[in-house]
């Protein structure tokens, strides 16, 4: 993955960096000291979280929530102290955003990871991290080195390596995995019911959302604000991929028209469709990506922000396929808890195979909405709903194809190789029940 | 009170689906869906037999949030 300098990028995380990793002295003639008192007291904290609050960050790792949301709670909990974990999963195949980011600029992320964790008065950080990535991690150690000459009293920072697979990101799978118990989301039907490590409360944020937090304690709250949609203000890292000339990691402010976010990766001049947000995304039509890149403009279309991936797909290619191959992929990313997730996906993505490769009836479309209906909502976690989230979308914006397959059998399309990027064989094994 | 199902917990036993039919439907891998969350008071007592029924503790009746 490369960065982009093409327009309309706003270089906030991604100032200042050269290829090549930004270490500690780099780090902080690009963007200064990170101001920290000698001494945390309580009235600090509350200032760094009003100021958190007041800029309106929203996490980058997918659902988007409000992330003071998470803070207060965290700090203000009975109790032993509470741990930071920063979520540097990112499971999505087509997103290379989190690592990029911590690759160049760890810094940042650990500025805003030190701050968050002192904000809420964090015994501990821990920095969770595919194992697979192993110069990241070696990176990160490298980074945490550095680090000590700081002159302010760091909480303890680990690096912490985990099992990575789709899921492995979601936050009640990633307390799990630290804890040692396995990286498998837990069924929570009260989700303002904060997680914990033990007896400890966990506070999970992306690495990104945490570089933004970086900023924000150095400029503040209204600075932050200066660009972006109002509903999730600032510059968010998008990662695009697919029929571009420069595919990469580019930084935008949000509320952009999601045709200059994609025109500025050099797309094919006719974009058939954009898969928005994640492989638990949605497909737009190439006709409709005049909408802001922010949660309010996407709602509309049944879009959201998500990772920030954006994968392009050309006309001429089969829309059907390409999402035949990552339903075929999510299926055997589910966790293997849930029946409806575990039977249900495959279900589904062989539903698909059948419309793709035909001979394929009114009937069998019936079926397979019928299926994603049943499916969704049924998962301990999201990932059966982003499955669905897909399939509907792509029964919608492919909806000539799907018509043409069932007449005809495949399509010219059918014959091109699905370009989705997908891990060659399932990184996690599925256990039937 | 609610019908509440941990669908990590359930193994599709599907004893809900029978005694509580009302309620509870079974898709096609033989996994419930619950139709309806609130019980009817009258149902109340079924719904309690069908969740003590449950050999994996998946299906509860837990009161409705204030």
């Amino acid at each position: 993955m490369t960065m982009l300098d093409a327009r309309p990028t706003t270089a906030r995380l991604l100032c200042g960096l050269a290829g090549t990793p930004a270490d500690l002295t780099t780090h902080l003639s690009i963007h200064g000291p990170l101001p920290i008192p000698s001494r945390v007291s309580p009235r600090w904290q509350e200032a760094v979280l009003y100021e958190l609050e007041s800029a309106g960050l929203t996490g980058r790792g997918g659902a988007g929530f409000p992330s003071y949301r998470k803070m207060r709670p965290a700090r203000h909990s009975a109790g032993p102290r509470p741990v930071l974990l920063v979520n540097a999963m990112e499971g999505e195949p087509a997103s290379g955003k989190d690592q990029y980011l911590l690759s160049f600029a760890p810094h940042l992320v650990l500025d805003g990871a030190e701050l968050v964790a002192m904000a809420v008065g964090a015994s501990t950080v821990v920095i969770c991290v595919p194992a697979e990535r192993r110069a990241l991690i070696a990176g990160l150690q490298h980074a945490l080195g550095q680090r000590r000459s700081l002159p302010y009293g760091r909480p303890n920072c680990q690096v912490k390596a985990l099992p990575g697979h789709y899921i492995g990101g979601e936050e009640s799978a990633l307390v799990s995995a630290v804890t040692g118990k396995g990286s498998v989301p837990k069924f929570r039907p009260d989700k303002s019911v904060g997680l914990r490590l033990g007896r400890q409360p966990a506070l999970v944020h992306n690495a990104e959302t945490l570089a933004h937090v970086a900023l924000i304690g150095r400029h503040g709250a209204h600075w932050f604000r200066q660009v972006g949609a109002p509903d999730a203000p600032g510059t968010s890292l998008v990662t695009i991929s697919g029929s571009v000339s420069h595919p990469g990691i580019l930084e935008v402010e949000t509320g952009l028209p999601l045709a200059d976010i994609v025109g500025a990766a050099g797309p094919v001049p006719d974009v058939q469709a954009v898969l928005v947000g994640g492989y638990g995304g949605t497909w737009l039509s190439g006709h409709d990506l005049s909408v802001p890149f922010s949660p309010q403009g996407l709602r509309p279309v049944g879009a959201a922000m998500g990772a920030g991936v954006l994968f392009v797909l050309a006309a001429g290619s089969c829309g059907l396929l390409e999402t035949e191959r990552i339903a075929r992929f999510l299926a055997g990313e589910s966790a293997g808890q849930c029946g409806p997730c575990l039977f249900g996906l495959p279900a589904i993505a062989d539903d698909l195979a059948l419309m793709v490769r035909g001979p394929f009836q009114p009937k069998d479309l019936e079926r397979l909405r019928a299926r994603c209906g049943i499916v969704a909502g049924r998962g301990a976690c999201g990932h059966p709903d982003g499955a669905v989230r897909l399939v509907n979308s792509a029964l919608a914006v492919f909806q000539g194809d799907v018509e043409y397959h069932m007449q005809y059998g495949p399509c010219s399309g059918c014959r091109l190789p699905a370009t989705t990027p997908v891990p060659s064989r399932p990184t996690r094994k599925v256990e039937p029940l | 009170m609610r019908l509440q199902l941990d669908p990590s917990a359930c193994d599709g036993f599907g004893f809900c689906m029978g005694l509580l039919g009302e309620l509870v439907a079974g898709d096609e891998w033989g996994f419930p869906i619950i139709k309806g969350a609130n019980v009817p008071t009258e149902l109340e007592g079924y719904a309690r037999e069908a969740a003590r029924a449950c050999p994996r503790k998946a299906l509860q009746l837990v009161p409705e949030p204030a």
